[in-house]
């Protein structure tokens, strides 16, 4: 079946999104992380689509890249905000809020 | 006209909502016309109702008007609904007449006073609530009404809030009444599990069917109803209230504490007489209860040194009356009383606040003296209202209204010589103590200099209310004097007539007339031989009160205050101070233990975005791999 490769695929990128994710420090490569794992979930719905015959994984896949640039516009304005206060982009910098 | 109903006590509700809102920003003489003229209309609409009423008397009983639901579930249907009968329509023109001659009264007598748009705002609540009471339809808006007058007793008893003990008065004015709310409260329930109706009528028609006289049910619920009405109308054993309401402006004292609010439990008892003539019992009760207050009340009020004391005793003893009239089955001469006592006892006060206005705020009577000549108007409507109080014969409506209570009791099948002699008594102990404020206050020599008469506002409500404490009488006379029988016909279709025993003729009545008007003639004289200064005993009454224990005991009301402190107050707080308690031992274990886990729990909050990363990665693996378990 074609679905199989397709969703070891997305098990990788997913993993790989996610090893970025916890062991990068730099904010703006979380976020790339964070947008690999977004797609991994994707590919995942794309793929149980085909699978299935059915169109909702396309919609959803639809969904999660609306999503996704919401998300990515949102937080590159936060992401901004925090180099001009803090100078830095170190995400383990910005935790004198304790939350 | 009839349909304006919805208006009587709509208006004055009108008007609290006004003075509530904007009372801040009206000026003096703003509040004044809003407060005196939302009573005022209701009184002139009161007028109208009352003409159309009357016009269809006799074939249309009571007139009913549903405005809305108000609760409606299943099982329960409560309306906003106002019934107007022959005793609603009585107690609504009392209410609202008498109301407003308070009022224009309080416009010059609180006219220094901060709170002046409060205590508009609050009286005119409190005619509202009290027009609810009276003309509810079922019995959940009659204790929406009920609450309601005692709430608005409890913020003007307190209405000088800046005096601690007058606010510890009003709380426990609010707290004593509440016993008797409560047990009224249950009674309604019994009533409701019952019938599963709240409305009046129906409880009542359906309580005569299914009741035998004398049953249990029937026993019980109006013992509960009797006890809200004895909190309420401050009679033994909840009596300890209303000397210490007097703490409030005197306005109040006449409005809420002597014609109106206090009066409420013998309506009830009135409204409910279907109820109470099931359970014979507890009539006896009321009536025995009626007796032993009027002679206590009476006995405290003769050694009081405060005049509004004395005149709170006194309320508590003429409405003592009411309540031994209830007892004994006289329903409409308790509701005649309840007429005269609310146009003369208004009177005493308002005339007592002019006395209390032009000395300074001094309410000591050893400190007052030889007003007659200084204040003219005050002492002759004074001497009215103690008269009419006293039950001068002929000239006044008390004696009328004493007379016919006196009566019934003699002829009625339900009562006893000796609660006749025991009434008998507190008529010639009445004479007593009201002319003993009389010459204590209004003879003799000037102790303090008064400042003069009142003004208009003042002096008219009370050349009107002494109109009509002398002419109030005359719509009911007994056989003897001219027998005019208008107030007993008219409240005939509202209330049962009053039972006679067989074989009671009119010597006697002559005779039980002769000896009322003896007694009430008799303690004026002993007042006059006793306090009047320059008579025989006139010189030793002017001394300052005895400290002999009998009269201290008398006036502490014959020393509840103490018992009750004894027996509930103390112990209560000695409950709450101590600390070890079992139950909070458990709580502050639990507030332990939350607080040590929120210490515990909080070193997982450290800012680091990747720690949380990881934390929900590792909670979702956790979470699959218990769902591939």
């Amino acid at each position: 079946m074609l679905s199989t490769p397709a969703l070891v695929l997305a098990i990788m990128l997913f993993g790989l999104g996610l090893i970025g994710l916890l062991s990068r420090r730099n904010i703006l490569y979380m976020l790339l992380s964070l947008e690999i794992m977004l797609n991994a979930a994707a590919l995942a719905f794309i793929a149980g689509g085909a699978r299935w015959g059915q169109v909702d994984g396309e919609i959803m896949f639809l969904f999660i890249l609306t999503l996704a640039a919401a998300e990515v516009s949102v937080a590159l304005g936060i992401v901004l905000q925090l180099s001009h206060r803090f100078r830095t982009l170190d995400a383990d910098a910005f935790c004198e809020m304790r939350g | 006209m009839i349909s304006l109903l919805w208006l009587i006590p709509a208006l004055p509700l009108a008007g609290f909502l006004v003075l509530a809102i904007f009372g801040g920003r009206f000026t003096r003489q703003q509040v004044a016309w809003v407060g005196c003229g939302s009573v005022g209309t209701a009184a002139f609409t009161t007028a109208l109702v009352g003409r159309e009423f009357f016009q269809g008397f006799p074939d249309r009983e009571s007139y009913q008007q549903t405005l809305w639901n108000w609760i409606d579930t299943s099982g329960m249907t409560v309306g906003i609904s106002w019934s107007l009968d022959a005793l609603s329509l009585l107690m609504v023109a009392v209410i609202t007449a008498i109301g407003f001659l308070i009022h224009l009264y309080s416009a010059e007598y609180m006219a220094h006073d901060d709170g002046y748009a409060r205590f508009f705002a609050y009286m005119n609540l409190f005619v509202a609530a009290m027009l609810t009471l009276v003309l509810a339809d079922n019995l959940l808006l009659l204790y929406l009404g009920w609450e309601g007058v005692g709430l608005c007793s409890y913020l003007l008893i307190g209405f000088w809030y800046r005096e601690p003990e007058y606010g510890t008065a009003a709380q426990k004015a609010f707290i004593v009444t509440r016993i008797g709310d409560t047990a009224f409260a249950i009674g309604i329930f019994i009533l409701f599990t019952q019938f599963k109706t709240l409305s009046i009528q129906q409880v009542q028609s359906l309580a005569t069917e299914t009741w035998p006289v004398g049953s249990n049910v029937a026993m019980i619920v109006a013992v509960l109803f009797l006890i809200g009405a004895v909190g309420k109308s401050a009679q033994l054993p909840l009596q300890v209230w209303l000397p210490d309401a007097m703490a409030g402006p005197t306005p109040v004292s006449a409005l809420i504490h002597a014609a109106t609010m206090v009066t409420a439990g013998v309506y009830l008892i009135a409204r409910m007489h279907h109820l109470f003539e099931l359970a014979p019992m507890v009539q006896e009760v009321i009536a025995v209860l009626g007796l032993v207050t009027l002679l206590l009340a009476a006995t405290s009020a003769l050694v009081q040194q405060d005049i509004k004391r004395v005149l709170a005793y006194s309320t508590m003893s003429q409405i003592g009356y009411m309540f031994l009239a209830l007892g004994v089955g006289a329903w409409p001469a308790a509701l005649f009383h309840f007429l005269t006592h609310s146009c003369f006892k208004a009177l005493l006060f308002l005339a007592a606040g002019s006395v209390i206005h032009s000395l300074h705020h001094e309410q000591n009577i050893f400190k007052m003296g030889g007003l007659r000549r200084h204040l003219p108007w005050t002492f002759w409507t004074f001497l009215i209202g103690a008269a009419a109080m006293s039950g001068v014969p002929l000239i006044t409506s008390g004696f009328y209204s004493k007379d016919w209570i006196l009566w019934s009791v003699w002829s009625s099948p339900l009562s006893h010589r000796w609660i006749w002699f025991g009434a008998l008594l507190g008529a010639m102990l009445t004479g007593l103590y009201s002319f003993r404020l009389i010459f204590r206050v209004f003879f003799g020599e000037v102790r303090t200099q008064p400042t003069g008469e009142s003004g208009l506002a003042m002096r008219l409500p009370l050349v009107v209310l002494a109109f009509l404490a002398l002419t109030v009488g005359f719509l009911e006379m007994p056989h003897t004097l001219g027998n005019v029988t208008l107030f007993s016909h008219y409240l005939s279709h509202a209330l049962p007539a009053t039972a006679v025993l067989p074989g009671i003729d009119e010597s006697s009545e002559v005779r039980e007339q002769l000896a009322v008007t003896v007694a009430a003639l008799l303690g004026i004289g002993l007042a006059a031989l006793l306090f009047l200064p320059g008579s025989l005993f006139g010189a030793r009454g002017t001394d300052q009160s005895t400290s002999h224990p009998s009269v201290t005991l008398l006036q502490g009301g014959w020393g509840f205050d103490r018992l009750y402190d004894r027996l509930f107050v103390r112990p209560w707080f000695a409950v709450t101070r101590n600390s070890s308690d079992m139950v909070d031992r458990g709580y502050e274990w639990l507030a332990v233990c939350a607080e040590s886990c929120h210490g515990w729990l909080s070193h997982t909050q450290t800012g680091h975005v990747r720690w949380y990363a990881a934390t929900i990665a590792v909670g979702t693996l956790m979470l699959l791999g218990l769902f591939a378990m």
